[in-house]
């Protein structure tokens, strides 16, 4: 039972972080109908500079946690921000209105760039950063195992919830929020409209950037190790996320991200944690299968 | 005559260099976390050491770049428009020729291909090369099959790649198959890998199917590496069986004869290595003269019908269901004889060698030297091949240059090196001839 219980938690939080990433997935899907394949190594830029920052704040013998992390949160989503920005400018605008095919291998192309930009400029090696938040809660106690509720879990929970609050309001309410949704359905009509369809589609992307950023500083501080290739695995991760739910769906995003986080913190506990992958894998497929177009996502509306 | 307007507004040197100034700071704020700071490990614990003049470089490099290449790129738009200008009052037909280039080029390509290993034959390292280019060639060629053909987005060509290899290498080792025996099953069980990802994948269009695909082949990735009874794990396959020469295997000396002894040769290892390049030489030539012969059949027609239009093609009582397939199961069975060959020729396999950057390389050598273009995958395929092998000297940076190529060549032209897309079969009115 409780080990039950920890799976649960642990899954959520993995979850939670998979949901972050993959909002960014599905945001640039939904406006240009691509995949950013470089977005997952935009998510290992944010948690590079997240061990910079840390350690930085360190050395200028900042003990505060709270203060750390906030500071670091808001430099990550500056700098990945920019990131952001620059991979579309370069990368992808240039190959708007060209083939379908054509912005993935140059999306593929980026992300084997900024792995190798990052292994060049920050070494190679696996960086460990100090735990900075430790303790929690126990909450439930079976069979002499307890299951606890660290506070960096609690967090990560915490600020997933708020960002997702905050991110829908921006969607639905605003009208920067308005533009991107006009842009999703029609872009042509949108930029007759007066809308600049460039600037928008920029802050999509920003805006994709930094909740990775987020997910990157949670990742550092959660796990404490950062190197080059955490990218690709969680990029993956967060786009197979993105489609289970739906891709081009804000709360599907989220809910691919929690189904796949609970599934893989199960299977490598009760069944074989070799094989976590390929149970994520199967998962999708057969959800495919019967729902071709995710658990949350409009069906494709093929016109002739 | 022409009713259009050239405006040219040239900017101003000062418009110019706040434009590069906007790019410098950008190239700044990029800098700062990755190239003016890294971490290191001092003493147990990580230090922030700082690279400021390094970033300065890259911060100038940067507004000295962008300068140069706006200026470039205006230089360049206004030849262009003086040649559009020149080139709209006399009309010429360029279409008919590049065609008649294509061919020739394509010979020449073979031609050169055909005495390569005569001129370089005490050189191995050009050889082994040009091996490599053709076994990414015969990958090309069987992905674009899939993609360039009949249009379905297959990210998971190296599993197809690895059941080939796999297949051969555990026939060989296990039940003692040699090389011509085990291509063909090899290459059937990789079609039946094919079915198995086409079948679930029917119903998916474009992106998800991607998806799917991607999934795939890192399933069979974490199979391979997991089941160890099976394929060694981690660890992989080794001393996997050479090809012989019908029978005659290439080893200095042995009692059944070997082919240097039987030819009266002195022995010589680069006999191996060219009989090699020669064998998968034959085979992509056979996937060549395959893929052509069935693109002029009804099914080959019935793919890239399927690719401009699947609904049309629904409407029009295809069978889409085994036209998928039969695009899954022939790109696959490629990919598995690559597998087998690639198997043959390292002699050792591990599921290192068939990871999504695999899948992401044949990819882009179908999608960079043009969709649907054979000739396109050879050169797509020499240049992703001889890439990183021309930065060797400077190893570490390879990588970083093919991405920034990939991205380089996609902006240049998004529609592949030879982005001509001319169709199969050509509707000829009556009386007049090609």
């Amino acid at each position: 039972m409780a080990l039950a219980l920890q799976q649960l938690i642990n899954g959520l939080t993995l979850g939670a972080v998979y949901g972050l990433i993959a909002i960014g997935y599905t945001m640039v899907y939904g406006i240009i109908g691509m995949i950013n394949f470089a977005h997952g190594d935009i998510y290992m830029v944010s948690a590079f500079i997240a061990v910079t920052g840390f350690t930085l704040l360190t050395a200028f013998g900042v003990t505060s946690v709270p203060f750390a992390l906030l500071v670091v949160l808001i430099v990550a989503v500056l700098f990945t921000s920019v990131y952001g920005w620059a991979v579309e400018r370069l990368a992808y605008r240039p190959l708007r209105g060209s083939t379908r095919l054509a912005p993935l291998i140059s999306a593929i192309g980026m992300s084997i760039f900024l792995q190798n930009m990052v292994q060049l400029t920050q070494g190679a090696r696996v960086k460990p950063i100090p735990p900075m938040i430790t303790g929690g809660i126990d909450v439930l106690t079976t069979d002499g195992f307890t299951a606890r509720l660290s506070y960096s879990q609690i967090l990560i929970v915490l600020v997933t919830v708020a960002l997702l609050a905050a991110f829908t309001w921006l969607i639905t309410r605003t009208s920067f929020g308005r533009q991107q949704r006009a842009c999703e359905q029609d872009r042509t009509m949108t930029a007759l409209l007066g809308i600049d369809v460039d600037r928008t589609i920029s802050l999509t992307f920003m805006l994709g950037a930094s909740l990775a950023a987020v997910a990157g500083v949670m990742v550092t501080m959660y796990y404490g190790v950062v190197d080059f290739y955490i990218g690709f695995v969680a990029g993956i991760k967060a786009f197979t996320a993105a489609v289970l739910g739906g891709i081009g769906s804000l709360p599907g995003a989220m809910l691919g991200g929690l189904i796949i986080g609970l599934i893989e913190a199960f299977w490598s506990n009760y069944l074989s944690a070799e094989y976590k992958d390929v149970a994520t894998f199967s998962i999708l497929i057969l959800v495919l299968m019967f729902r071709p177009s995710g658990l949350l996502g409009r069906p494709e509306v093929e016109k002739v | 005559m022409s009713p259009l307007v050239f405006a040219n507004n040239a900017p101003t040197l000062a418009e110019r260099c706040k434009d590069a100034a906007g790019i410098a700071l950008i190239a700044l704020l990029l800098g700062i976390p990755m190239i003016g700071l890294t971490t290191a490990d001092q003493g147990g614990s990580l230090q922030v050491l700082t690279r400021w003049p390094l970033l300065g470089a890259f911060v100038a490099a940067a507004f000295c770049g962008r300068l140069a290449l706006r200026y470039g790129l205006d230089m360049l738009k206004q030849r262009r428009q003086t040649r559009d200008r020149e080139a709209a009052a006399r009309p010429g037909k360029r279409g008919v020729r590049s065609i008649r280039i294509l061919e020739l080029t394509g010979w020449l390509a073979f031609g050169i291909a055909l005495v390569l290993p005569i001129l370089f034959s005490d050189n191995r390292y050009v050889v082994d090369t040009a091996t490599t280019v053709l076994i990414y060639v015969m990958l090309g060629w069987g992905l674009n099959v899939v993609v360039g053909l009949a249009g379905l987005l297959d990210l998971g060509h190296a599993a197809f790649y690895a059941v080939g290899a796999y297949a051969y290498a555990l026939l060989s080792t296990q039940f003692g198959w040699g090389f011509w025996t085990a291509l063909p099953v090899a290459g059937l069980t990789a079609a039946v890998f094919g079915l198995a990802l086409g079948w679930p994948s029917l119903r998916l269009r474009g992106d998800y199917l991607a998806i799917v695909t991607l999934g795939f082949g890192e399933i069979i990735r974490v199979v391979l590496t997991n089941w160890t009874d099976l394929s060694g794990g981690p660890n992989g396959i080794s001393s996997i069986p050479r090809p012989t020469f019908f029978g005659l295997p290439f080893v200095p000396s042995s009692d059944t004869g070997t082919f240097a002894s039987f030819f009266g040769l002195e022995f010589s290892p680069m006999h191996r290595i060219i009989f090699l390049y020669y064998v998968i030489l034959l085979l992509s030539l056979l996937t060549n003269v395959l893929v052509k012969r069935l693109r002029r059949l009804p099914i080959g027609r019935a793919w890239e019908a399927m690719r401009e239009d699947e609904i049309a093609c629904k409407a029009l009582g295809m069978n889409i269901t085994n036209v998928k397939l039969s695009a899954f199961a022939l790109g696959a069975m490629l990919g598995g004889v690559a597998g087998v060959f690639f198997a043959a020729r390292q002699g050792f396999i591990s599921p290192e060698s068939f990871t999504f950057n695999e899948s992401a390389i044949i990819l882009a050598i179908v999608v960079l030297g043009g969709m649907g273009s054979q000739l396109g995958v050879v050169l797509a395929s020499v240049v992703l091949v001889l890439l990183p092998e021309l930065g060797r000297d400077f190893a570490e940076y390879r990588m970083l240059l093919f991405g920034a190529a990939m991205i380089l060549i996609m902006v240049w032209r998004p529609g592949g090196i030879l982005s001509h897309r001319e169709p199969t079969l050509r509707h000829q009115p009556a009386g007049e001839q090609a």
